[in-house]
Order: C-alpha cells, then structure tokens, then sequence
C-alpha cells in the first residue's frame, strides 16, 4: 500500500472515531444524527480508499452503497422518528456526560488492548487500524445502554452497525457484495421498524423515554 | 547560525509578539463588532486603552501584600519568555533546550497561577471565587494541553517543540494523520479554555455570576490592570502561534537569513491573524456555557487528546 493511501485509510479511520467520540459528547438528538450522517461518509471513505488500493470494482459499489444508506436514508428515517415539537435532547443519561466521555477513553484502550492479537495475525498498515472499528463497536454499545431516548439508542445500535462494517472491511480483503447487501438491507429493515416502533410510542405514551414504559399507567 | 543571529530571531518573535498581542485582540473585537452590526472601536483601541492605563497613578487596595503586586510582573515575564522560546517565527532560538513541551506550559500555568494567588490575596469575594473557578478550569486543561502535544511529539520521538516544528516541516505529509485530527481538536479546545474565551468565559463580561478572568483582575488598576490585559493578549497570541507552528508550520524559518525571517514573520502574523478572526467569528455564534457543563467539555477534549496518544502508539 502506498504511503499516501495509508495516511488516507488513517485519516478517514480517525474521522470515523471522532464522529463515535462526538456523538457521546452532544445532547441535541438533530446533532446526533448528523454526527451520524458525518460518520456514515467517513466509513465509506474507508471503503474508497480500500477500492482505490484493491482496484476493485466490488468495493466501489459498496463504498457507494455505504455512503447512499448510511449517510443519507438511514439519517432520514432516525430523523423522521424525532418529535416534531418540543426538547429533542437526552436529558438525563444514565451515566452523565463528562463520565461516559472517560467511559470512553476506557473503551478505547479495551478497544486496542483486544485487537491485538486479531491484528498480530497479519500486520499490514490496514489491519492495524482494527482498534478503530472495535472502539466504536463499543461505545455504540455503551450509547445504547446508558441513553433513555429512543433516537439516541437507535443511533448507538447503529454505531454498533458501522463498526462492524468497518472492522469487516479492515480485516477481510473481500467482502462479497451479496453479504454486505444482506447485512445493510437488514440494518435498513431494523431501523424502519424501530422508527414504526418509536412513533407508535410517542403516539401512545406521549413520550419516547423507555424507562417510563416500565411504570404503570391508567 | 550565530549565537547573535539566534539572538535577534527570539528578540523579533518577543517584539512581534508584544506589539502585536493588543493589535490581535483588536482584529477580533473589531470583526465581532461588525459581524454584531455595530461599527466597533477601531484595531488600534486595545493600544489606546493600554496608553491610557499606564498613565494613570498606580494604586492598590488597602490590605493587599506584596503578592498581589507581583502578580502582575510574574504573568508578564513568563508570557515574553515563552514567546522567546517557542518557535513562532524561528525554530533557532538561542535558548531552544528550553523550548520543551512541559517547561513551556509551566511557564505558562506559573502565570496563570500567580494571577489566581493575587485574586485571592484581595481577600474580596469576587477574587476568591474568580480565582477558585481559573483552579478548576487551570486544572481540568493542563493535562488535556499535555496530552495533545505529547501525542504529536511522539512520532518525532523528542518533546522539543523545535524539534517538532522542523519534522514537520521535512515531511509535510505527516500533518495528514488522525493523530493530528484529534490532536488539533483537543488543543483547540484547551487554548479556547486556557485563554478564557467563548464558550469557557466572556471576555467581555462583567456580570458577578458569569466571570472568571474578569473576576480575578477586578481590583488592579492602571499601569497594573495595563500589564494583566497585556499579558493576556500576549497569552492568546503565543497560544494562536503555537497551534499553528504545531499543525501548519510552514514558513517558519530554519536558518538565520533575514529573508526567511522577514518571509516567517508575514507568514506568522497572517497565521494567527486568520486563526484569530476565525475564533472571533466562532464567538458571534456561541453563548457562554454554564460553569457546570464546563467540565463537560473539557473531559471531551481530554478524551480526544488521549485518543490522539493512544493512535500515535498504534496507528503510526
């Protein structure tokens, strides 16, 4: 791989952790998906550079795909799911802010100390950038278990999502089209049902906030 | 180059810096004022102001001691030092060994915190308190500002901000990293807090609940309040420099010609020009955060800039 390809495939992968990092940081629920959006361009970058490098027609297609899915329809369905009135914002995390951000720091170096030997398998500039995709697999898992807003956790599902794609494009040469098609058509569904699922909520309980689900009500 | 030729390269960065520190300030209130519809004050007014300070009769508050008039000399002295030091316009100062990431921003904290003694030697409530939130702030950025640098420096394999600057410069491509992507987010973050502007503090604020800085220096007065706010500027432009020596350096001079170092200083006066207009037109669209989200922010930076150290080890 030539150098310049790699400062690029590194360069999208640390725009790819800094959207993970900010969507932890923002409370505005429009700015998280943004931050979404911005994250979907960034893994599609890593599939560009992959492409350009393999010149591969397939990766092409995907970086395509990914971009079409994950940076403009999968934002648009989370969006229309949001309250047209009122506070979008988290409100009250489960864990606050300034802690979840050190949570993440944590998770980082989890992140880095796991891959490890999955990266010593076959060190290449490319495989090294593992940890990446691993890190941001887990902080949409802590978002998805410590935010109360619907939208958020659809969006930490989501960031589950994206980091598994990108551990997938670093680790494999190939993907077949024919899986990456499945999994996104897959991801699409989930999200559509989930949007179903949250205007539904708020259409019968005023509220997307799933810990008041569990109270009783008359 | 010479001893002599080293010698007059950190006497330039030091009168750049000094005469150039209150044109800065002015620059930005001058670009906030437009942007606000107001006309605005002119770039020279921080100069006028400054002029019309130290003409005045020194004086200080009954039962204040002599930390509270050394402050003010302390936040001074450390500030031209630093500004001899770095290299803004030159990597070939004479006292480059001293141009070390951590003496630097011990330099600079030695300020910081000299101010932070003076505020509390008033005994006024209001320096109390300011000097209590600079503390929290101070500490929350030192390590965040540490960091940031410690992560660029490790691929140069020395914490000599010389050293840095000229790597960079031998091998451009570098800058293209995510090393320095979250490196430079961090620090901008740390620089914005450390020098007390939008969203950490207002600078032009004098409302009792919302300052910090302003509450510190509140009871000096002439050729004292002079220094400080001269001092201050002075901090946000070896600030301005040091982001941009960091993350763009070219144009700094290497060797002691006076044409690289005429070329170096243009180029280092429109550097932290546009850095600064950019953080005055950032500002227009901002409101103070409350001081409790503060922390916030800064553990987010802190985060970015352990990011940055953690990829520099793994990515690079």
């Amino acid at each position: 791989m030539t150098d310049i390809s790699v400062q690029l495939l590194y360069l999208a992968c640390g725009a790819f952790l800094l959207t993970a990092v900010l969507v932890v940081w923002r409370r505005e629920l429009a700015a998280i998906i943004r931050l979404f959006a911005l994250q979907g361009v960034a893994l599609s970058g890593i599939a560009a550079v992959l492409a350009v490098h393999e010149r591969s027609l397939e990766h092409a297609v995907l970086a395509a795909g990914i971009c079409a899915l994950r940076a403009v329809i999968l934002p648009q369905v989370v969006r229309r799911a949001l309250p047209p009135t009122g506070p979008a914002r988290e409100t009250r995390p489960l864990v606050n802010v300034a802690a979840s951000l050190l949570a993440v720091a944590v998770l980082a170096l989890l992140a880095y100390v796991v891959a490890q030997p999955l990266v010593q398998l076959s060190p290449s500039p490319v495989t090294r950038a593992i940890p990446v995709g691993l890190t941001v697999v887990l902080i949409g898992f802590f978002v998805l278990v410590t935010r109360r807003r619907a939208a958020s956790q659809v969006i930490g599902f989501l960031l589950i999502d994206n980091g598994v794609t990108a551990v997938a494009l670093l680790t494999t040469a190939e993907i077949p089209l024919v899986v990456e098609l499945g999994v996104s058509l897959d991801v699409l569904l989930a999200v559509l049902v989930l949007q179903l699922l949250a205007v539904r909520m708020r259409a019968t309980f005023g509220s997307t906030e799933l810990d008041e689900l569990t109270e009783l009500r008359d | 180059m010479s001893v002599i030729g080293g010698v007059a390269a950190a006497g330039l960065q030091v009168l750049a810096v000094g005469a150039g520190a209150p044109l800065l300030i002015g620059v930005m209130r001058q670009v906030r004022a437009r942007l606000e519809g107001r006309v605005g004050a002119g770039v020279g007014q921080p100069w006028r102001d400054l002029r019309k300070l130290m003409r005045k009769e020194p004086l200080s508050p009954r039962g204040t001691s002599e930390v509270f008039r050394i402050a003010p000399l302390i936040l001074v002295a450390t500030t031209l030092i630093v500004a001899a030091v770095v290299p803004l316009v030159t990597t070939a100062s004479p006292l480059d060994s001293v141009a070390d990431l951590f003496a630097v921003v011990a330099l600079l904290t030695l300020g910081a915190v000299a101010l932070a003694l003076a505020g509390i030697d008033t005994g006024t409530a209001f320096g109390g308190m300011g000097a209590s939130r600079e503390m929290t702030i101070v500490a929350l950025v030192e390590p965040t500002l540490l960091l940031a640098v410690l992560a660029v420096s490790v691929r140069v394999g020395s914490t000599n901000l010389s050293q840095i600057v000229t790597s960079t410069l031998d091998d451009p491509a570098r800058v293209i990293s995510p090393v320095t992507v979250l490196a430079a987010t961090a620090l901008a973050v740390a620089i914005i807090a450390e020098t007390g502007r939008l969203p950490v503090d207002n600078p032009s604020t004098h409302l009792e609940l919302t300052m910090v800085h302003e509450a510190m220096v509140l009871e000096y007065a002439g050729p004292d309040l002079a220094l400080v706010e001269w001092a201050s500027a002075m901090r946000l432009t070896v600030f301005l420099g040091l982001f941009a020596g960091l993350f763009a350096p070219w144009g700094i001079a290497t060797s002691g010609s006076v044409a690289a170092l005429a070329v170096a200083l243009v180029v280092f006066m429109i550097k932290v020009a546009v850095l600064g207009v950019a953080l005055a037109a950032g500002e227009v669209f901002l409101a103070k955060l409350r001081l409790f989200r503060v922390p916030e922010l800064l553990a987010g930076s802190f985060v970015f800039a352990l990011l940055a150290v953690v990829a520099s080890f793994f990515l690079a």
